[in-house]
């Protein structure tokens, strides 16, 4: 089990350490000055103000040091928390700007997650082997789970939000509510939530479904399933063991899946105005706010690691075997 | 050994005409194809009917479906149709380019890996459980903001770049339980090399699996283009149904109740994709006797 960890971890630190590296080099070795460019954008003409720009910036990346010193430093900032000044909210930190996103993103992301896969293999396991069923669930499973996410929030906005209009279709609260803690206010969060919690349960809920009812059908005629029918055990008891081997790989599942969700949720969150990091990174493309994009960037590759490291703990709770240390060579 | 190869070509044979047979009686497999067919000659044709460049400013703006704009216009008078016919074309290219280039570089490390095994096996599979973990829309949101790609092509490629990981995992799995079959020993005892037996041995015993990869690579690529454009990062010498789906929220369709604009495009995409995923349930179906429904 300890060596199923150290794998795990050395998997996500060369990750981490491959993701800051990237965030670090495409700056520097894109084709082209980048500190011209962001010069450029400022639109300044004045020769004294440019020339002060670009030795702003230049100091700021330190261009003027050698290459493994940059390297270097950007660490340390890192580590720091410094991730720089915002430009599009100049000049708020970085890191300020993303923590007070983060909240948002995630609660629509966890719960979403966690209860679509819930129902979702409900759902599959208890839709395999009943024709009828299966029948309707296959077809809507598949068509949620080829429908891009931003799609079905256009939808749901559309239908629910400006036609039937019982829903806000903007932003994470309104605007003429302040943050507080009273009951208004979190009925308001509550409600600005729902629409952009929905579209991503669905979308996400077919894909579970369908792998669930297949790794079901696929246990049903293994053969331990074989063997205990033709002992005359009930078939709920067959199910349930079925049920069991079939959590397993949509665990592994969960945790591949990870990155599509995330993805979903940053265009979902963009559909809806949802004050999340999904909204953030539209506001740093539109201000051409690298930094910003950047910090979003390690946040968002973090997280994601965090949580993969959360499902295999999960998994090593759920499944016997790799205590054991028997599934632990092939992880 | 002669009595071997010219026993060989009969039961290959054989495979294949079983094969086309559940084919044309599989009705997952028929109507998955069908609705791509249906939607890829669309998008090859249509633009030929229409000569008005897909972006042109039209005298009528806002104006719902009718017998002469067929999807209605955009706030600008643009006909959506002609936008859709276009964008069709993009999805199509954007998931041939990205499935292409993930289903190549997913063989070449997969097959690899699982024939060579040990030393190259560990490197291989480190380096796909890093890119696997890595969230592929960061990255290309990243490289696409620095670097202004703006073309489908390069958008394709870049997300093929970041799609290959699960593909080379699978392919991996599936290589590694070919490798040390009978027929794959007699062709390393007769010295045939590497290449040769991953491309002559091992490659053709899994090609309907290595079919059904490339489809669904195909689809995911489509998916994650549709993301990034729908950022505001799409091909800009192009028109795209992402891109389509973008303007529309921007320009408040949804407000405007112009559903002729925004409900097409995700339609199409929902469409391919999840015709895809069909097809390949259907070709499951036909390549694996256990799941026949006869």
């Amino acid at each position: 089990m300890r060596r199923y960890f150290f794998r795990k971890l050395l998997v996500y630190g060369l990750t981490f350490f491959v993701a800051v590296t990237v965030n670090w080099m495409i700056p520097r070795f894109m084709p082209g000055d980048p500190v011209a460019g962001m010069v450029a954008r400022a639109n300044v003409t004045q020769p004294q103000a440019v020339a002060a720009m670009r030795a702003y910036y230049t100091e700021l990346f330190g261009f003027d040091r050698p290459l493994w010193q940059q390297y270097v430093n950007f660490w340390g900032a890192m580590l720091r928390g410094d991730f720089g000044l915002s430009i599009w909210l100049f000049p708020t930190p970085v890191s300020t700007v993303i923590g007070n996103a983060v909240p948002y993103t995630l609660a629509l992301v966890v719960p979403s997650v966690l209860l679509s896969w819930v129902v979702g293999n409900w759902f599959g396991a208890y839709a395999a082997r009943r024709r009828a069923l299966d029948n309707t669930v296959l077809p809507v499973g598949y068509i949620l789970t080829a429908t891009p996410y931003m799609w079905l929030a256009v939808l749901l906005a559309w239908g629910l939000g400006v036609v039937a209009g019982w829903f806000p279709v903007a932003g994470g609260y309104s605007f003429a509510l302040q943050p507080t803690w009273s009951a208004t206010f979190l009925l308001n969060l509550v409600h600005h939530w729902t629409l952009p919690f929905l579209s991503l349960f669905l979308v996400a809920l077919g894909g579970w479904a369908i792998g669930m009812r297949n790794m079901i059908i696929y246990e049903l005629e293994s053969d331990y399933a074989n063997y205990l029918s033709a002992l005359g055990a009930p078939a709920r008891l067959i199910r349930r063991y079925a049920f069991r081997n079939a959590v397993l790989p949509q665990i592994t599942g969960l945790a591949l899946q990870l990155g599509v969700i995330v993805a979903g949720a940053l265009v979902t969150e963009i559909v809806f105005a949802y004050p999340g990091l999904g909204s953030l990174i539209l506001k740093a493309i539109q201000n051409q706010d690298f930094f910003l994009l950047q910090g979003t960037f390690l946040f968002i590759v973090l997280g994601v690691l965090i949580a993969n490291f959360i499902i295999d703990i999960v998994y090593v709770v759920v499944d016997p075997r790799t205590r054991a240390g028997m599934a632990g060579a092939n992880a | 050994m002669t009595a071997l190869q010219e026993a060989a070509p009969r039961p290959r044979e054989g495979v294949r005409r079983e094969a086309l047979y559940f084919a044309v009686r599989n009705g997952k497999l028929l109507t998955g194809f069908g609705v791509v067919a249906v939607l890829l000659l669309a998008g090859l044709m249509g633009p030929l009917l229409t000569d008005v460049p897909p972006n042109q400013y039209g005298p009528r703006p806002m104006s719902p479906p009718s017998a002469e704009h067929w999807f209605g216009t955009t706030t600008f008078g643009q006909d959506v149709f002609t936008q859709f016919v276009h964008g069709l074309r993009s999805t199509f290219l954007v998931g041939a380019i990205g499935g292409g280039v993930a289903a190549v570089i997913g063989m070449f490390v997969g097959f690899v890996a699982g024939y060579r095994g040990g030393l190259v096996d560990e490197i291989l599979s480190m380096l796909t459980n890093i890119v696997l973990v890595i969230p592929a829309l960061a990255v290309l949101l990243i490289i696409n903001a620095y670097l202004g790609l703006r073309s489908v092509a390069l958008q394709g490629l870049f997300i093929g770049l970041t799609q290959w990981p699960w593909a080379a995992r699978a392919i991996r799995a599936q290589t590694f339980s070919l490798r040390s079959r009978e027929f794959v020993d007699l062709a390393r005892m007769s010295g045939s090399g590497t290449l040769r037996i991953i491309s002559r041995e091992v490659a053709p015993n899994m090609s309907s699996y290595l079919f059904m990869t490339f489809i669904l690579l195909f689809g995911g690529s489509i998916l994650i283009a549709s993301s990034l454009d729908f950022i505001g990062l799409g091909p800009t010498d192009a028109v795209s149904l992402g891109l389509m789906l973008q303007n529309a929220t921007q320009w408040s369709a949804l407000q405007l109740g112009m559903w002729w604009w925004f409900v097409p495009p995700g339609a199409a995409i929902t469409a391919v994709v999840g015709a895809l995923y069909v097809a390949n349930v259907g070709l499951d179906e036909v390549f694996n006797p256990k799941l026949r429904e006869l």
